[in-house]
């Protein structure tokens, strides 16, 4: 286990919370809430303006980036956004019931995403299409559910990613136990151990089920991160109506650590999840890890985020936006021109025309569906079920 | 009720042991362990004291702390790293303490265990057994002696088995843990150590299916369908019931969900006459399941409704009342003559 010392995070009270539990008003009126500011244990590496900050602890891990990595990690931001936007507007064009907006969380996904191996194991929430695009899922495979065609198309065990968990909190103790198996298989302990992320907001904090899983992966030295991005919003309540204190610092009660990274900047996200992992596969997990972020969509497509947030408050992290500062970053130490961006561009734009096509080919499944895979072994009352309504569907002309 | 009407299989040599319902339990888990290394069990006190009811008494002991786990104590996390330690390849036995404790578990059982599956079109198994003690009859406090197994055969992607007598038990914990879906098992806990009860258990024979019910006594009178504790308050109304000349076949229904229940429209169409009776409540229940099922599939067999001897719709009394909520042998009996005047 990690010693205290190693710890991050000042005693409560040490330095002004960043999420005050009370915003004075002028900060609201202004549009400048607390949580605007990650605070001064923030971990950043790559600011607004696209500045690399030397940061002598975590500088290590991001030591082997060549400009080809930054430019891979751009693409990946550029094209995540692009998927996410156009699943968007499929919603808005009756294709999609419903579909769950990344926008603005693209540097805290593609960062942790990217920080993972192939046989690391992930247990997303269901706004993680950028960590499924780093996990080799296609966006393709993302819309069924939104479609409403199937309850996620991939193979989770091939792709070390869990199906999408709906129910908040979930899946964060089914991480737990998969990354107590892995211990208990013996995969922990070494430069090539195994280790498992898990993926909830600072909404699902305040769960039953994710203090539970603190607690297990706790006491079973778990191999498992526990990646929160707090994007400031669970649908319309902000961070403080979860939490007094900043998230991070919750590890410390349940001793292991917790940091802050400044989920919009994808090198710093990339450096504390290396770590991170890297302390998970020798056996000093678990890590907690606060991606502080902004969700700059509204929570799903029925939402209307006017409602209770303030046009000033997005404005003020547009300016804080993750792919931009990267692309700004590259152009000043010209490690791409305007060329390359229009590359991207344009494998951004053949990504989601295909995309499109893909979503208007979508047929419905079939009607036995429903019935075919809810056991593993054979149900004789269920399958009676299946064949009646079969029969009776089939009674129809044309039918199923 | 005696040994040889629970018997399964074929006498063999050896391998015999006479055990109580709670240690044919122990020494069932012990078999499913030293069959497959992928079985764990998990829960609260299950280790080093080996469960409040003993019934996993001594398999920290032989089969080391990353096999037989005590936990921290809160339900949800119990369930809920169950699932990923299956989808891991694991094959977790949770132990719930008490059947009142179940609810701060129930979530991750409706949610994920139940679903997953499906959810995945049958790509992530999730083989978790949890094991229930229910029932009352133990003169506990309050969420100790609850019966709430209508829940879990309501919910699509579980399965649901009680146990009622030692033979069973000893089977049907292997066969649980066998099983590729979830399973949840009941398991009567008043009778866990009733010396009465005590049974021949043959290692070596075969058991029967486990989503089976089974003829525990032959009747042509009316016909008692039941399961786990109430089985053995069901014999005894039988055997009462034959003094008074009324010849009552008892059913052991073993599996709440799915149910097979043509052995009981069988029974009912020769007998006319079905009694349920279960411990658990009568509203919205299994015994409200049966009794629906029993009426469309022998309507012109039947010569009186379906009637039923529950506990009432109230929650679980305090222990002193608690004899008066429970079926007993008179309330069965009293029901029976209703049935059969009717």
């Amino acid at each position: 286990m990690s010693s205290p010392e190693q710890w991050t995070h000042p005693e409560p009270g040490e330095t002004p919370a960043a999420t005050a539990a009370s915003p004075s008003a002028e900060q609201v009126i202004a549009g400048l809430r607390a949580t605007s500011e990650g605070g001064s244990e923030l971990v950043q590496l790559l600011t607004p303006e696209g500045e690399r900050v030397p940061n002598e602890r975590f500088d290590p891990y991001v030591a082997d980036v060549t400009a080809d990595d930054l430019r891979g990690l751009y693409h990946d931001m550029v094209l995540v956004r692009r998927a996410d936007r156009e699943a968007n507007a499929l919603q808005r064009q009756g294709q999609l019931g419903i579909w769950v907006p990344l926008l603005g969380q693209e540097a805290a996904q593609i960062g942790v995403g990217r920080a993972m191996r192939q046989t690391d194991m992930a247990f997303p929430s269901y706004r993680e299409h950028g960590v499924a695009w780093c996990r080799g899922i296609k966006p393709q495979e993302l819309l069924g559910i939104f479609r409403g065609t199937d309850n996620g198309s991939w193979d989770s065990q091939a792709h070390r990613f869990h199906p999408y968990t709906i129910v908040i909190g979930n899946q964060v103790l089914n991480a737990a136990g998969y990354a107590m198996g892995q211990r208990f298989d013996g995969k922990v302990g070494d430069d090539d151990g195994e280790a498992t992320v898990c993926f909830f907001g600072d909404g699902a904090t305040s769960q039953g089920d994710v203090h539970e899983g603190f607690v297990w992966a706790a006491v079973y030295d778990a191999p498992l991160v526990f990646f929160c991005q707090n994007n400031q919003w669970a649908i319309s309540e902000p961070t403080e109506r979860q939490s007094r204190l900043p998230l991070y610092q919750r590890a410390r009660g349940y001793g292991f650590p917790g940091i802050r990274v400044d989920g919009n900047d994808v090198l710093g996200t990339l450096a504390v999840s290396r770590w991170a992992l890297d302390e998970c596969r020798h056996g000093n997990g678990p890590v907690l890890i606060e991606a502080f972020t902004y969700r700059m969509d509204a929570h799903t497509t029925t939402d209307d985020p006017t409602r209770y947030r303030i046009s000033d408050e997005v404005e003020t992290w547009k300016l804080k936006d993750p792919i931009e500062r990267v692309r700004v970053h590259l152009v000043r130490h010209e490690m791409a021109d305007e060329a390359y961006f229009d590359s991207v561009q344009a494998d951004a734009d053949a990504m989601a025309a295909e995309l499109r096509e893909f979503c208007f080919s979508m047929p419905d499944p079939p009607t036995s569906h429903m019935f075919d895979s809810v056991y593993a072994e054979e149900n004789p009352y269920l399958a009676a079920q299946r064949e009646e309504f079969l029969a009776y569907s089939a009674s129809f002309e044309g039918g199923h | 009720m005696t040994a040889s009407a629970v018997r399964t299989g074929t006498d063999t040599t050896g391998a015999v042991q006479s055990l109580t319902l709670g240690k044919a339990l122990n020494q069932g888990l012990r078999a499913a362990m030293e069959a497959d290394p992928r079985v764990i069990v998990m829960g609260e006190d299950v280790g080093r004291l080996g469960g409040v009811f003993r019934i996993t008494d001594g398999l920290q002991k032989d089969f080391g702390e990353h096999r037989v786990l005590d936990t921290p104590l809160a339900e949800s996390g119990i369930i809920g790293t169950a699932v990923g330690l299956a989808v891991r390849g694991y094959r977790p036995v949770c132990e719930i303490q008490f059947d009142g404790f179940i609810f701060p578990g129930f979530d991750q059982i409706v949610s994920q265990v139940a679903k997953l599956h499906a959810r995945t079109r049958g790509r992530v198994r999730v083989p978790i057994v949890i094991r229930v003690p229910f029932g009352g009859g133990i003169g506990a406090v309050e969420h100790h002696s609850e019966s709430p197994e209508s829940y879990f055969a309501h919910t699509a992607g579980l399965k649901v088995v009680a146990c009622s007598n030692p033979v069973d038990a000893y089977w049907m914990i292997q066969q649980a843990i066998r099983c590729d879906d979830p399973v949840l098992f009941f398991e009567p806990k008043r009778l866990y150590h009733s010396s009465a009860l005590k049974a021949e258990v043959d290692t070596t024979a075969t058991p029967d299916p486990l989503f089976a019910s089974r003829v525990v006594r032959a009747g042509t009178s009316a016909t008692l369908i039941t399961y786990g504790p109430s089985v053995k308050v069901s014999l005894e109304a039988a055997a009462a019931a034959e003094q008074d000349g009324n010849s009552l076949e008892v059913i052991d229904l073993r599996s709440l969900s799915p149910m097979d229940l043509e052995p009981v429209f069988a029974s009912v169409r020769r007998t006319g006459h079905a009694v349920v009776v279960t411990e658990a409540p009568a509203e919205s229940s299994l015994s409200s399941e049966i009794a629906a099922r029993i009426q469309q599939e022998c309507f012109y067999s039947l010569e009186a409704p379906v009637l039923r001897v529950t506990g009432f719709d109230v929650p679980y009394p305090p222990a002193k009342l608690e004899e008066h909520f429970l079926p007993d042998l008179d309330r069965i009996l009293d029901t029976v003559d209703r049935s059969l005047a009717w």
